[in-house]
C-alpha cells in the first residue's frame, strides 16, 4: 500500500489540516541507574521543533531507557525533560501529551480498531461522535480507514502497527515517541512502514524520537541519530555525517559496513598497503583504519595494493559485496559490480579508493 | 491407532469405575430423597419443602442460604476489589514482590481449616467488638481461604495479557491509573477474573470447619442441624448444591475454553 492512496486530501483531513510546527524537546544531564547500575551517564540531547531524531545502538545501551524517560514511564535519578520550553521531570505520563509506539504490538485487544484510536481522544473529552470522526481521518492517513470496525486480531502485525501509529498521532501530541516499533515486523513490511513513518511525519511536522538498533532504518528516515553506548551519547549528526565522519571506533564501527586494517598515520595521511590516503581528522602513529566497502575496489597489475583471497561473496541485486583476507590476516569488504564473480580461494588484489578515512589509535 | 494408550476395554472399565465411585452415593442419596412415608418412591418429600407446615424446621436453612448468599457476594467483592488490583499492582509495579507474594497467597492451602480457626477466633473476637456479629464477616475469613484458587485463575489471565504493554500504551494516551484499570486491563482478564469469581462461589457454598468453629449460620451448618429433626431436607439440598456447583463448574470451564479462542 502506498502512502498516495492512504492519504486523503489535506483539506478533508483533520490531522493533515491542523499540521503545525512541533515541539522542541530537551533533555538535560539524565541519569538513571537501576539497582545501583547506571544505565544513562548524564545524557544531554536537544531536538529541534519538527525533527526526526533516532537513538541507535546496540541492546543495552540505553537508548529505549533515555525514551522511558522522555515517556515519563521511567523517572530519571538526576537532569530534566522538557517539553517546548516546560520542565515535564514531574509530570506523570498520562499529563505529557505524548504518542507512544511499542515495540510489542499495543492494541488494546478487547476494543475494535476504531475504539483504540479513539481511546486518547475520549480520555482527553472529546465526544464520541468527534472522537469516532477524528478516529476515521487518522486511520486514513495510514491507510487503514475500511478497517475501523475490525478487532486487533483480525489484522496482521504491520496492520497493527499502522494503528498503533495512528492512535498515537490522532491526539495530536506534541511528540511522537517510536520504541523499535517495526522490529516484529517482517523485511518487506518494515521497510515499507518505515518509509510511510517518516512521510506522515514530514507531512504533519511532529517532533519525533525513533529507538531503533539497526542503522539501516535510522540512516533511512533521520534528519539527525544520536548513536548511544553504554548509556553515552557517543555521537549525534546528520546520517551523512556519521556515515563518513565517524567521531570514534564505536561509532564507525556500528553505522554502515566497516572492514578495519592497521595502518601508520603520519599528520594528515596514513599509510596502508603501500598507499598515501588522506585522513578526516590529523593523527600519528599506528592507528586502526575504517573501510567502507564501496572505497575498496579490485586493484589491475600496476595498482599500489594488496593481495588477498576470497572467502565468499554475496549477490545483493544491484551490487555484489566479497569478503577477501589478505596476506596479513586482515578481512577486508570489496563492494563492486554484480558481473565480476569471484569465487572462494581466488587470488586477488584490492586498493583503496583516495577518500578520507576514519581512523583510531591501535590499543 | 496409539499403541502406547490403554485398550478401548480398559478406558471403559476405569471410565465406569471412576463414574460409579461418583455416582452411587449421589444416586443413593437420590433414592433416598424419593422414599415415601407411606411407602414406595415418591417426590413428596421434595414437595414437602415447600409446604408452610415445615417453614419452622426448614427456617436454619432458609436463613443460612441467605447469608451464604451474601458471603459469596462479599467474598467475590475481596477478589475483585482488593486481591485483582494488588495482583495488578504487583506485577506491573512490584514484580520483585511476585514470588513472597505467591507464596504467601498459596499458604492457605496447606493449612487446615481447624488451624485456620485457632488463629481466627482472637481476630473474630475483634472484629466481632467492631463490626458486630453478622454472618458477612466471615467473608474475610474466606476471603484467604479462596486466596489459592483465585490467585491461580487470574494469574493465569494476567500471564496471556501483556499488562505493561498495555497500561503503558493506555497512559501514554492520557489514561489516568483507575481508568488503565478498568477500561483496559479489567476486560482484558475478564475470563480469570470470571473463574476467580464462580470458584470463590463454590468454595464459600462448600466450607463448613471454620464457619462452624466460628458459630455462624451458614448453608452447610444449617443443614447439621436441621439434619437433626429431618434427615430429608438437607439430603435434597444437598444434591441441589451440587447441582448449582457442578453448573458453576460447567461455566468456569466454558470461560477457561473461551479464552483460548478469537476475541469478540
Amino acid at each position: 500500500m502506498t502512502l498516495d492512496h492512504a492519504l486523503p486530501r489535506t483539506k478533508d483531513n483533520l490531522l493533515l489540516a491542523q499540521a503545525g510546527e512541533g515541539t522542541r524537546v530537551e533533555l538535560q544531564g539524565i541519569v538513571k541507574s537501576y539497582a545501583g547500575n547506571r544505565v544513562l551517564h548524564g545524557v544531554d540531547l536537544d531536538i529541534a521543533p519538527g525533527e526526526f531524531v533516532s537513538l541507535l545502538g546496540p541492546s543495552g545501551c540505553g537508548k529505549t531507557t533515555l525514551l522511558r524517560v522522555l515517556a515519563g514511564l521511567e523517572g530519571a535519578d538526576e537532569g530534566a525533560v522538557l517539553l517546548g520550553g516546560g520542565d515535564v521531570s514531574r509530570v506523570p505520563t498520562n499529563k505529557r501529551d505524548i504518542g507512544m509506539v511499542f515495540q510489542s504490538y499495543s492494541l488494546f485487544p478487547h476494543l475494535r480498531v476504531a475504539e483504540n484510536t479513539a481511546f486518547g481522544l475520549r480520555r482527553r473529552g472529546v465526544g464520541k461522535a468527534e472522537a469516532s470522526r477524528r478516529a476515521v481521518d487518522a486511520l486514513a492517513l495510514v491507510g487503514l480507514a475500511d478497517f475501523a470496525d475490525r478487532f486487533p486480531h483480525q489484522l496482521s502485525g504491520g496492520q497493527q502497527q499502522r494503528v498503533a501509529l495512528a492512535r498515537a498521532l490522532v491526539t495530536e501530541p506534541k511528540v511522537l515517541l517510536l520504541d523499535e516499533p517495526l522490529s516484529a515486523l517482517d523485511a518487506k513490511v518494515r521497510v515499507q512502514l518505515r518509509d510511510e513513518i517518516r512521510r506522515i511525519q514530514l507531512r504533519l511536522g511532529i517532533t519525533t524520537v525513533f529507538v531503533t538498533h539497526d542503522q539501516e532504518e535510522a540512516l533511512a528516515v533521520s534528519d539527525r541519530i544520536a548513536v548511544m553506548n553504554a548509556g553515552r551519547i557517543e555521537q549525534i549528526g546528520s546520517p551523512e555525517q556519521l556515515y563518513t565522519k565517524p567521531s570514534t571506533a564505536g561509532v564507525a564501527a556500528f553505522v554502515g559496513l566497516s572492514s578495519v586494517v592497521s595502518g601508520v598515520a603520519e599528520g594528515d595521511h596514513v599509510m596502508v598497503w603501500g598507499q598515501r590516503l588522506p585522513l578526516q581528522s590529523p593523527a600519528d602513529g599506528p592507528v586502526d583504519v575504517y573501510l567502507r566497502p564501496e572505497n575498496v575496489y579490485f586493484a589491475s597489475e600496476a595498482d599500489a595494493a594488496a593481495e588477498a583471497l576470497v572467502e565468499e561473496s554475496t549477490f545483493l541485486g544491484s551490487m555484489r559485496r566479497t569478503l577477501v583476507r589478505t596476506e596479513s590476516g586482515e578481512l577486508v569488504r570489496v563492494q563492486h559490480a554484480p558481473g565480476i564473480h569471484p569465487s572462494f580461494g581466488d587470488r586477488v588484489r584490492i586498493a583503496i579508493a583516495p577518500e578520507p578515512v576514519a581512523v583510531h589509535p591501535r590499543g | 491407532m496409539n499403541r502406547l494408550g490403554p485398550s478401548r476395554t480398559t478406558r471403559w472399565i476405569i471410565g465406569v469405575l471412576v463414574g460409579a465411585f461418583f455416582a452411587v452415593p449421589l444416586v443413593s442419596t437420590f433414592l433416598f430423597t424419593l422414599r415415601d412415608p407411606a411407602g414406595g418412591l415418591s417426590f413428596a418429600r421434595w414437595i414437602a419443602l415447600f409446604d408452610p407446615a415445615a417453614a419452622a424446621t426448614l427456617k436454619p436453612i432458609w436463613t443460612g442460604l441467605g447469608n451464604s448468599l451474601v458471603l459469596a457476594v462479599v467474598t467475590v467483592a475481596i477478589v475483585l476489589l482488593l486481591l485483582a488490583p494488588t495482583m495488578i499492582l504487583v506485577n506491573l509495579r512490584f514484580p520483585n514482590l511476585k514470588p513472597a507474594f505467591e507464596f504467601a497467597v498459596l499458604l492457605p492451602i496447606s493449612i487446615p481449616a481447624i488451624v485456620l480457626v485457632v488463629g481466627l477466633a482472637p481476630i473474630y473476637l475483634q472484629i466481632g467488638r467492631t463490626l458486630g456479629t453478622g454472618t458477612w464477616t466471615l467473608a474475610f475469613a474466606y476471603g484467604i481461604t479462596v486466596l489459592p484458587f483465585a490467585f491461580r485463575s487470574i494469574q493465569a489471565s494476567i500471564d496471556a495479557a501483556d499488562l505493561r504493554t498495555l497500561s503503558e500504551a493506555a497512559r501514554s494516551l492520557g489514561a489516568s491509573w483507575p481508568t488503565v484499570v478498568l477500561k483496559v486491563l479489567a476486560p482484558n482478564l475478564r475470563q480469570g477474573l470470571l473463574a476467580a469469581s464462580l470458584i470463590s462461589i463454590a468454595v464459600v457454598l462448600g466450607e463448613f470447619t471454620i464457619a462452624s468453629l466460628l458459630n455462624r449460620q451458614v448453608f452447610q451448618t444449617a443443614m447439621v442441624v436441621v439434619n437433626k429433626q429431618d434427615p430429608y431436607a438437607p439430603a435434597i439440598f444437598t444434591l441441589l448444591a451440587l447441582v448449582f456447583v457442578f453448573l458453576l463448574l460447567l461455566v468456569i470451564g466454558r470461560v477457561a475454553r473461551g479464552s483460548g479462542k478469537a476475541r469478540p
